[in-house]
């Protein structure tokens, strides 16, 4: 084959190769309610900052569909990939574009605008640096305040910890480029962002369309001297700490063993640093060691620092396996705790009921999570606390679970990867809930939910059917006599559970696997299981 | 006193702890590649002999290093692949000891399916899509590795890392699993599957440097080279034994190379002087076209992409 390498551009090339390489890297998500703008913005930016193929370009152009008004092309487009975001006019998933200046590397995530794609918005803001949140200057002039979706997404933006928030106050041509009615919409902005902490915060006035204020500064608006938002999305200052001060964690995803000689622990570096002589912990196990080299495809390194994907030998051999944790000897451990409370974005159409159990993944860790209560739900658009017992789509809460196995955690606002979880409905595998962690609970499971921790003398049943009253129902069906059975997850074969499960699921009712270990579900069999729930639904139906 | 291991490994190092781009973005591939494997219970990766596949390749043996690669490369031949190609997959499978499924559609090509005859959609269609889904539950592989990248087309641009298929192999891109963090749900029930991205972040641009600073082989029709050509409908078309001629066309030679690597008749070049790596990147800058727009499937309709992609497609 022809030379890979060629001698006499290998010096300017090299340059221009370190320079490319040394740039940082940031990535960033829109946010804002439907038809602000998010994609048309987008569509601006990576058209004026010269990131757009012509064959590209031209394609949008020769689109039927054009909603950005004659004599214009409608850059919403660029972004808007899928034929029913076409033909309806709305974003429905996050579009994932890359582009770079002479500054930076960006990755953009636009998100939909609309309340039912709540899930997918949350799906591109959770990586990201930077928030762009439009608002529709014409909205808030007819409205005469913001629209609840800004309010809404400001809060998504803080309660995922995004580092930076930006509002852009878009469609300003259409307001004849008012300075007054943008000193509005910053003021009640601002005292927004006040009120939800939000670390970091820059307000520019812009237009999509026309492009002013986007990449070039506006000709329009001669009272604003700030920043464009390219301008702001180059310098705004990335996140600085270093890892060398951050405790080590190192969750295992695997198992490295070629041959009876090697034996290695494939991960990410989640925070912190390793270096070889380094001494260690493993989590559960509590077993130390030291670590005796980082290995890679490259040769063996003398430090790695998050976020590198390594494998690492040990000195001794314990016992380690996938889902468990190394972590530095002598630093700050993550807690460890079976019963935590976490913030929890609901994202399916059946809702969360206390006493439900998901399946929580946790790093490379997954276990079985249990609802033990909703302490509060959050009505978005004031960021006010209000009572709850159970959780629609798009609810935002504070819920305590129980966990069948300990999790090894920081709270989320100390470090994302540590304290994310998602929660999976384990009959339809459905991405159901996206968590938070705030910090282990402070009580035991909670005297109040008798059901979940006194053994009775006779089988018991925790039957959920997907209805609001099933909370209640719980505690109360054992008492009035319905012949009830507990699925003990701990002993049901892990290949029988699902169908187990999906025999519950026909007999009409969704059934909570406890770990309780004091009932052994092989003494019970299938057809007294499925006519004790089909009893137990029935009781439901004739008392509602 | 100083410790051996404190001392960094560059000057640069010991100043920043920050991984470049690159390396982020190999960081993100390998823990991807690695949570899959873990995972599944029968991965195997798609192997299109192109520069993308070669990154993957190489992301896939630096993941389970010092071990081998713990999954079969699996190959759908369409039959209209260069020879190049089928040499290079050959040897370089060989090479690094991987294991090589290849699959084609063997009554589809007995009965003589071509562009010319069913059209691209179609023929796609067949050799492709058809191929690639009776392969995978030939295999009963759960999921599938593909080198596929987000900045390659717009519907692309809307995939997750971890692609659903439902138990017909088809994509519902309006209905997709939310995906934070790098949080993956790989959980299904029999029958479905789930195809998984290592690449998803990375550009062209990407790419083309992470071939160069790792020295990675590829297949030599990336490079210029003098061979011999027709100019059909605006594009290239490379002479070789799998394309018919028209009764005017005339090879000539040209100083060309491909931008992007699938079958030879549907699959044009472009004119070029880049014979080197840091040539084809310098090039690659100043280029004001995208990479897909030499191939013929792309644009047999808007959102053809996404069709063929709801069908099984890659
Ligand atoms: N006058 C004016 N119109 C704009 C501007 N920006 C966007 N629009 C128009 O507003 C409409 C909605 O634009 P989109 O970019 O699709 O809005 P979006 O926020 O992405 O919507 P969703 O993703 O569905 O939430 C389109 O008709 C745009 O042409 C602007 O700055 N000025
Ligand atoms: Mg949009």
């Amino acid at each position: 084959m022809p030379a890979i390498t060629d001698a006499a551009h290998e010096q300017t090339f090299r340059r221009f190769l370190d320079a490319h390489l040394d740039q940082e890297m940031l990535r960033f998500t829109t946010a804002g309610s439907v038809d602000d703008g998010k994609s048309t913005l987008i569509g601006r930016l990576l058209h004026d900052t010269k990131s757009v193929y012509e064959d590209q370009l031209a394609s949008i152009r020769a689109s039927r569909v054009n909603r950005a008004g004659a004599g214009q092309v409608d850059l919403s487009l660029l972004t808007d990939g899928l034929k029913a975001e076409r033909e309806q006019g709305i974003t429905i998933d996050v579009a994932y574009r890359y582009f770079s200046t002479s500054k930076r590397k960006f990755i953009i995530a636009d998100t939909p605008g609309h309340e039912q794609y709540t899930r997918n918005m949350a799906t591109g803001a959770s990586t990201a640096d930077v928030a762009i949140v439009l608002i529709d200057a014409k909205a808030f002039a007819k409205l005469g305040t913001l629209l609840p979706q800004s309010r809404r997404h400001t809060y998504i933006a803080s309660l995922l910890r995004i580092p930076h928030v930006v509002a852009a106050v878009n469609k300003m041509d259409i307001v004849d480029w008012s300075e007054e009615l943008f000193a509005q919409i910053s003021a009640e902005y601002t005292a927004l962002a006040t009120k939800l902490g939000l670390p970091s915060v820059e307000i520019i006035p812009l237009s999509a369309l026309t492009g002013d204020n986007v990449v070039e500064p506006s000709t329009h608006m001669s009272w604003y001297s700030g920043r464009t938002l390219l301008d702001y999305l180059e310098t705004v200052p990335l996140q600085t700490s270093s890892p060398r001060s951050e405790p080590f964690r190192f969750p295992v995803q695997l198992v490295v063993r070629p041959n009876a000689d090697f034996r290695g622990f494939g991960g990410r570096v989640e925070r912190g640093e390793v270096h070889p002589g380094m001494a260690v912990r493993a989590l559960p196990s509590g077993r130390t060691t030291r670590v005796k080299s980082i290995v890679t495809f490259d040769g063996e390194l003398k430090s790695a620092t998050a976020p590198r994907s390594v494998t690492l030998e040990l000195e001794d051999e314990i016992d380690l396996s996938r889902g468990e944790m190394l972590v530095a000897e002598e630093t700050a451990e993550p807690s460890t705790a079976t019963a935590f409370r976490a913030m929890v974005v609901w994202m399916h159409e059946a809702p969360l009921l206390p006493g439900a159990t998901y399946l929580l993944k946790h790093t490379v860790r997954t276990v079985r999570a249990t609802v033990r209560g909703l302490n509060y739900r959050v009505e978005v658009s004031t960021a006010d606390h209000i009572p709850a017992t159970q959780l629609g789509m798009n609810d935002i809460a504070e819920v305590v679970f129980d966990t069948s196995l300990p999790l090894f955690f920081d709270p989320y606002a100390t470090n994302r990867e540590m304290g994310a979880f998602i929660l999976i409905d384990p009959l339809s595998n459905a991405t159901v809930g996206a968590g938070m962690i705030l910090a282990a609970s402070e009580e035991a499971a909670a005297a109040d939910a008798p059901s979940l921790s006194t053994p009775t003398s006779g089988p018991t049943l925790f039957c959920l059917p997907s209805r609001e009253e099933a909370a209640q129902m719980l505690t109360t069906l054992a008492g009035r006599g319905v012949r009830v059975i507990s699925l003990d997850g701990e002993k049901i074969v892990a290949a029988a559970l699902p169908s187990v499960l999906h025999a519950v699921a026909l007999a009409g009712v969704a059934a909570a696997v406890t770990s309780r270990s004091d009932f052994d579900l092989r003494t019970v069999d299938a057809s007294s299981l499925i006519q004790g729930m089909s009893a137990a639904a029935s009781w439901l139906e004739k008392s509602r | 006193m100083l410790n051996l291991a404190d001392i960094p490994d560059t000057a640069a190092d010991a100043l920043n702890t920050r991984l470049n781009h690159l390396q982020a973005l190999e960081a993100e591939s390998l823990y991807i590649l690695r949570e899959a494997v873990a995972e599944f219970a029968r991965p195997v990766m798609l192997y299109s002999i192109g520069k993308d596949s070669s990154v993957m390749l190489r992301l896939a043996q630096k993941a389970f290093y010092p071990g081998p690669i713990p999954f079969p490369l699996l190959h759908v031949d369409t039959s209209y692949k260069f020879p190049e190609m089928i040499s290079f997959r050959d040897n370089y499978a060989k090479e690094i000891g991987a294991e090589l499924i290849v699959h084609r559609n063997e009554q589809a090509i007995a009965d003589g399916a071509s562009p010319w005859k069913l059209g691209t959609q179609n023929c796609c269609g067949a050799l492709k899509t058809r191929a690639l889904l009776d392969a995978l539950e030939a295999g009963g592989f759960d999921a599938a590795f593909g080198g596929a990248r987000r900045d390659e087309e717009k519907s692309r641009a809307k995939e997750r890392v971890y692609s659903f298929r439902d138990s017909a192999g088809q994509w519902d891109p309006k209905n997709q699993r939310p995906e934070l963090w790098s949080l993956y749900n790989s959980r299904l029930r029999k029958g479905e599957s789930i195809r998984v991205f290592p690449l998803s972040n990375w550009t062209e641009l990407d790419i083309w440097l992470y071939l160069y600073s790792e020295q990675i082989p590829i297949v030599p029709l990336y490079f210029a080279e003098d061979r011999m050509a027709v100019v059909r409908g605006g594009s290239i078309t490379l002479v070789h034994e799998g394309v018919k001629l028209l009764p005017h066309e005339r090879p000539e030679p040209m100083r060309v190379r491909m931008r992007s690597l699938g079958c030879a008749p549907c699959t044009g070049a472009i004119r070029s002087e880049a014979d080197t790596l840091p040539k084809i990147i310098e090039e690659l800058i100043t280029f004001r076209r995208s990479e897909r727009e030499n191939r013929a499937i792309d644009h047999d309709e808007e959102g053809s992409m996404e069709t063929k992609k709801r069908e099984g497609y890659f």
